[in-house]
């Protein structure tokens, strides 16, 4: 058997805008750390059951972007932002929201994985059971590693330990997590930067299967993997201030295929064709 | 003249013979210092081992000292071993949740300048010297009240407390941030995170700051003459009166007019000596353990 890795997902044309759902309104984002402006005046909307893409340079701030979607950036020291986000109409930037409201229902897979160091069973049943999902808890365990396309692997060790696996299953074993508790956005920070193709290739599958039921937003600095999995992309860029400073910020937003085969910026088409980046 | 390449001229320039023989003086000296190090413990455990052997005996540790003006027949400390085990486990007891909650503020929650403030106090309070903390817990728990091994278990928890944050402290923040991010991203919260992730992983480190610490305590003298020294001969597990231990003992034993109280005295001072080598091992033995549990998850 042969195919390669670009034909293995295919991108179906995108509905209509006005027909689909927006899940997050982000309005002016601003984030700065310390006094450095990681990313300035980003404004985009995310809609439901879409794969949407960031991509972009490193130092772009697509991370950090990324990050302010469920509070993660609120763990560091210095960290302020400024803009609204909202998230299904209601803003979740605030201090007075909590962000571990806003966490459980946007989870995330992160760039390295970082399974709890317990056993493969556990990883998936410890967030249900201390978020209360405690009932048939073994079927949501095998539903989320068999939506993660893990279970036939390691069906019958589940009571190993979860870092006896292999980096691309450690992974699929972090989406599992991340997906059992039933959240309603997974957010994906270059997921697959430490993984070989095959590994690359069953995560982007997985996403594609399972976007019916989630949104995913997705880092990458690949821009092949956004052309694989992306409905919509959103190119961000490194600007230069008078002084040296730099900041991320948002250049071009569209449907994926667009913005790979007619981008509007000239930014974003020396990026797309390989001239900087 | 080219900057590539060295001449003869350049190694003559920059005297070779004379840089190697301040190297080769320089590595004897560094070599002498670390071995006058090690001479001094094995001095001083040869020495207290010699004059000590002769009282070293079952008795030491299960009889209580001989009565009377001429003591005759068996006479050993067993009520200082008590004292010190019920002293130094009380201690323990108030230092170490204590401390393991300090340092899970200090690493988990608090801003940075509470954390830097804190941690410099702690190193303050590590540095005080043992005997000031025994006058500053007679002024408070003793004065009006007498002694009691509630004071002195109060005194050293105080000589512990630093110990025990700072070790706690080092383990917690090498805990990966990755698993309290893991833990967070999946809408659980801080505390939550705090005591089901973050603390399991350091549980060997803790033990060892605590180890550590017992073995600094154990053999602490100073406070515990001013606060639990007025004592009975008896065996007393009872920690309302002031308790016996073996610091104070051998202390006391010393100025006896009596030989034998003074081979006595260092036979205590073996088996005290012999019990924080082992602690310190044990010690060593837990955090290697600790940081290969860490390191196997990353």
């Amino acid at each position: 058997m042969s195919f390669t890795i670009e034909s293995a997902v295919r991108v179906e044309p995108l509905p209509p805008r006005d027909r689909l759902e927006r899940i997050f309104h982000v309005e002016g984002l601003t984030a700065i750390y310390g006094t450095k402006p990681a990313i300035k005046d980003v404004t985009m909307d995310i809609y439901k059951n879409l794969v949407t893409a960031i991509i972009g340079p490193s130092g772009c701030g697509k991370s950090t972007y990324i990050r302010c979607l469920n509070r993660m950036n609120d763990l560091i020291p210095g960290f302020t932002q400024t803009g609204t986000i909202r998230y299904h109409g209601q803003d979740i930037s605030g201090g007075d929201v909590d962000p571990v409201a806003v966490r459980r229902h946007i989870g995330m897979v992160f760039q390295r994985p970082n399974p709890f160091p317990k056993s493969i069973y556990d990883n998936v049943a410890w967030g249900c059971k201390v978020l209360g999902l405690r009932d048939d808890l073994d079927e949501r365990v095998e539903r989320a590693l068999t939506q993660a396309a893990l279970w036939d692997e390691v069906k019958d060790r589940l009571r190993a330990s979860a870092l006896s696996l292999s980096g691309g299953q450690q992974q699929r074993l972090c989406i599992a997590r991340a997906i059992a508790v039933e959240p309603d956005v997974v957010l994906m920070d270059e997921p697959a930067s430490a993984l070989d193709p095959i590994a690359t290739q069953a995560i982007e599958q997985l996403m594609h299967d399972l976007k019916g039921e989630y949104t995913f937003v997705i880092v990458t600095h690949k821009m092949q993997q956004a052309a694989r999995v992306a409905d919509m992309t959103a190119f961000f860029s490194i600007s230069r201030g008078d002084e040296g400073q730099r900041w991320g910020e948002l250049v071009e937003y569209t449907a994926t295929e667009t913005i790979f085969t007619k981008p509007s910026d000239k930014r974003t088409e020396d990026y797309v064709t390989g001239r900087f980046g | 003249m080219s900057s590539h390449g060295i001449t003869r001229a350049d190694m003559q320039a920059v005297n070779l013979p004379r840089r190697r023989a301040v190297n080769r003086l320089m590595e004897l000296l560094a070599w002498l210092a670390a071995a006058a190090g090690v001479a001094f413990l094995a001095l001083i455990i040869v020495s207290v081992a010699r004059k000590g052997a002769s009282e070293l005996n079952l008795d030491l540790i299960t009889k209580t000292p001989a009565t009377g003006f001429i003591a005759t027949g068996p006479s050993g400390l067993a009520n200082a071993f008590v004292g010190t085990f019920v002293i130094v486990a009380l201690a323990t007891a108030m230092a170490l949740p204590v401390g393991v909650l300090v340092a899970v503020y200090l690493t988990e929650f608090s801003p940075p300048s509470i954390r830097n403030f804190v941690s410099v106090s702690l190193d303050v309070l590590n540095g005080i010297p043992a005997i000031v903390i025994g006058i500053f817990v007679y002024g408070l728990l003793v004065v009006g009240k007498g002694q009691s091994g509630w004071a002195g278990a109060f005194a050293l928890a105080c000589l512990m407390l630093p110990l025990v944050t700072r070790t706690t402290m080092e383990v917690l923040l090498l805990v990966p941030t990755s698993l309290r991010e893991a833990s967070l991203a999946l809408g659980i919260p801080r505390w939550r995170t705090t005591l089901s992730i973050v603390l399991p992983q350091a549980v060997g480190g803790i033990l060892t700051g605590a180890t550590l610490a017992v073995a600094r305590v154990a053999g602490e003298t100073a406070p515990l003459l001013f606060v639990s020294s007025i004592v009975g001969t008896g065996v007393s597990w009872n920690p309302s009166h002031a308790l016996q231990t073996v610091p104070v003992a051998i202390f006391e034993l010393s100025e006896s007019a009596d030989p034998n109280d003074h081979a006595r005295a260092w036979a205590a001072a073996l088996v005290l000596l012999l019990f924080i080598l082992l602690t310190s091992m044990l010690a060593r033995w837990l955090a290697s353990r600790g940081r290969r549990r860490i390191s196997t998850s990353r």
